[in-house]
């Protein structure tokens, strides 16, 4: 499989860290992560699976442990560099509040290229598009985001976490508030990005249909990972 | 979305006009605030500049006078005994001591115009039943008319004068049933008479002007009153109007004279000018803090009511200081906007009030006065004002934590 993208070394996340309600969410978490790998994580609510992935995603920081990308250790980099290093590395797709209500589709998905660059062009709108009819959407790109269904606006979202071409994609629900048919499309939609371009996919889902055709499941109960342990129906 | 603009000028643009009704009714609160100022300000030019224009075409900046003459001791040097005491003399003219060598002198200085000297006092103008007393004014007319524009308030004849010729207000000429080319008998108290001709005819806006001014040359005018090689007084205008009075102080501590300038002389509507504009400046204060809080308020709501997308940009790449850089310039949009908006409202109010405050006698009350700087300036400022609002909701909003606004 060679180097994995992607190591956690010994994570553990602990909220109000020494007061009376101190709670460790995630609790000596040791993961690694490799390029084309399409994984899921499952578990019950508030077993701490949400956590885990900010962490993945820089969006958040461990309170104890280490987090590797390509190798490089995250642990000593300021916010400006996580910023950077999350904007080019990562791509989020969320399960609510999908996408930028005052911008259209098309603007949306160049949202990730332009806050990198700074200046909008011909070869981002390009770029955009082009993800936009990856995810069936072309016809659709001068539509306003909120004017969309659900499924349609989970498909931009996940055309702009494509956008700057992201070694990792991370999905937190991604089908969670949609309908079977819009999620099944939605997840047959990734499973082809993964498969075509080999992006790593770790996605949170609670749907056992969906989670069966991943290459791989991790299961977090209670702050750690269950080894071996047979997925829980919940 | 336009090429041009930069990342950040995209999205403010964006959220402003995505909350446009937010956005309408924030501008217009900072325009009617604007607007009142630029009324205000512009009003209170216009009306200072008309002040100073009346005053100033009409008066010399400095007049330099003989010092009263106050009772003193008259000393003789050899046997330091006094005399009689000298009572001060009423209505009579006083000539300045030296005042050949003072004109030279005043004329040398370079903060210094136009030095023009006069001889005043009262006679008696005749032509036949009719006397009336006026106020007999011998002028230099080339340095005389620098100062005092005479030839603006020709209403007949010629501005001009010769030894013989006066210059009377119509209202004079109206009670004496002259008309320009008739000739008048003048004759002073001191026993000076001459019989002049009318060369011109003089409107000055003001009644007892009109109805008691007589311009002749100077030399008339000391032989009429009586004194020959005198003269009462020495008009000066000035480089620098709001240095009169330093200049008139200097004026009167080299030389043995008064000198009066227009400050001190004006020195009620002056203060009233100077009350009016610290009374502008805290208004101004006060409209900029409101100005200030208005958008404050909307940009910590838009804050508030964005902190998802705010996460959602973070998550995708976005760095504190464009998330920041987005809220100071929706906040420096808005200031200007407003101060557009504003400028526009001042601008209408001032062609209305123009058009229907009038005087008395019809003529404007102010000057229509629309100075480019004040928008420039107000512009600047009303912009600055809306970054400097716009701080605190920005560092709000760069700050925002992504995992909380994007769990919340
Ligand atoms: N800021 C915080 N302070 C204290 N506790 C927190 C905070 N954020 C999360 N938690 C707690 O951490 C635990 C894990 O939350 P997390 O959102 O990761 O769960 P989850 O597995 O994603 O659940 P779900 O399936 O419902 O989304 C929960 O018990 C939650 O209450
Ligand atoms: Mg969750």
């Amino acid at each position: 499989m060679g180097e994995p993208i992607l190591q956690l070394e010994n994570i553990c996340k602990i909220y109000n860290q020494g007061e009376p309600s101190e709670v460790a969410v995630l609790r000596e978490i040791n993961l690694s992560f490799y390029k084309g790998e399409f994984v899921a994580i499952m578990g019950p609510s508030g077993s701490g699976k949400s956590t885990l992935l900010n962490i993945i995603g820089l969006l958040d920081r461990p309170t104890t442990g280490r987090l590797f990308i390509h190798g490089q250790d995250t642990q000593s980099l300021d916010d400006h560099a996580l910023t950077q290093l999350r904007g080019h590395s990562i791509g989020f797709v969320f399960q609510y509040h999908y996408l930028i209500s005052a911008f259209t589709a098309l603007e949306n998905v160049m949202m990730p290229l332009l806050a990198d660059q700074g200046f909008p062009d011909a070869a981002m709108k390009a770029r955009a598009r082009f993800l936009l009819a990856q995810v069936g959407l072309e016809k659709w790109m001068d539509q306003l985001a909120t004017k969309m269904s659900g499924g349609q606006q989970q498909r931009v979202s996940l055309a702009r976490a494509l956008a700057m071409n992201p070694d990792i994609l991370l999905a937190d629900e991604p089908t969670g508030n949609l309908d079977t048919q819009s999620a099944d499309a939605v997840f047959a939609l990734m499973r082809r990005i993964n498969q075509q371009n080999g992006t790593c996919f770790i996605i949170v889902t609670h749907n056992h249909d969906l989670a069966a055709l991943c290459d791989r499941i991790i299961t977090v109960v209670d702050g750690q990972i269950q080894t071996g342990a047979p997925v829980s129906r919940t | 979305m336009k090429y041009g603009l930069p990342f950040e000028w995209i999205v403010a643009v964006r959220f402003l006009y995505e909350g446009r009704l937010q956005t309408l009714f924030i501008i217009g609160g900072i325009a009617i605030g604007v607007g009142v100022i630029v009324f205000m300000s512009a009003m209170l030019a216009g009306l200072e500049a008309n002040f100073l224009k009346r005053v100033l075409t009409t008066q010399p900046h400095i007049q330099v006078v003989a010092m009263d003459q106050v009772a003193r001791p008259l000393r003789d040097p050899r046997q330091q005994t006094e005399d009689a005491i000298i009572q001060k003399p009423t209505q009579r003219v006083v000539s300045i001591d030296q005042w050949q060598s003072i004109l030279q002198q005043l004329r040398a200085q370079p903060d210094i115009v136009t030095v023009s000297p006069t001889v005043a006092g009262s006679a008696f103008a005749i032509r036949g039943e009719a006397s009336r007393s006026v106020t007999l004014t011998g002028i230099e007319p080339q340095t005389y008319f620098q100062i005092v524009k005479i030839p603006d308030y020709l209403v007949a004849g010629e501005a001009r004068l010769a030894s013989d010729m006066v210059m009377i207000g119509f209202e004079l000429a109206n009670d004496l049933g002259a008309k320009v080319g008739d000739k008048i008998n003048v004759s002073s108290a001191s026993g000076g008479r001459q019989v002049l001709t009318v060369s011109a005819l003089l409107d000055f806006g003001n009644k007892g002007a009109n109805q008691r001014s007589a311009f002749v040359t100077l030399r008339s005018a000391q032989s009429l009153l009586g004194m020959i090689g005198g003269v009462t007084t020495l008009d000066v205008t000035v480089q620098d109007i709001y240095a009169a009075e330093i200049i008139a102080q200097h004026i009167a501590s080299a030389n043995q004279v008064v000198a009066d300038s227009w400050i001190k002389t004006n020195a009620q509507f002056f203060t009233a000018v100077q009350a009016q504009k610290s009374t502008n400046t805290l208004i101004r204060l006060f409209v900029g803090l409101s100005v200030a809080f208005g958008i404050a308020a909307v940009l910590v709501v838009s804050v508030i009511q964005r902190s998802k997308e705010v996460g959602i940009l973070r998550a995708m790449g976005t760095t504190r200081g464009q998330i920041m850089r987005v809220f100071l310039l929706q906040g420096g949009l808005l200031g200007f906007a407003g101060s557009v908006g504003g400028a526009l409202l001042g601008a209408i109010a001032l062609y209305y009030w123009h058009a229907l405050a009038r005087q008395a006698d019809g003529s404007e009350l102010f000057p229509l006065i629309l100075e480019q700087q004040l928008f420039v300036y107000t512009a600047v400022l009303a912009t600055l004002t809306g970054l400097l609002a716009a701080t605190a909701p920005a560092v709000r909003a760069a700050k925002l934590d992504p995992v909380v606004a994007i769990r919340g």
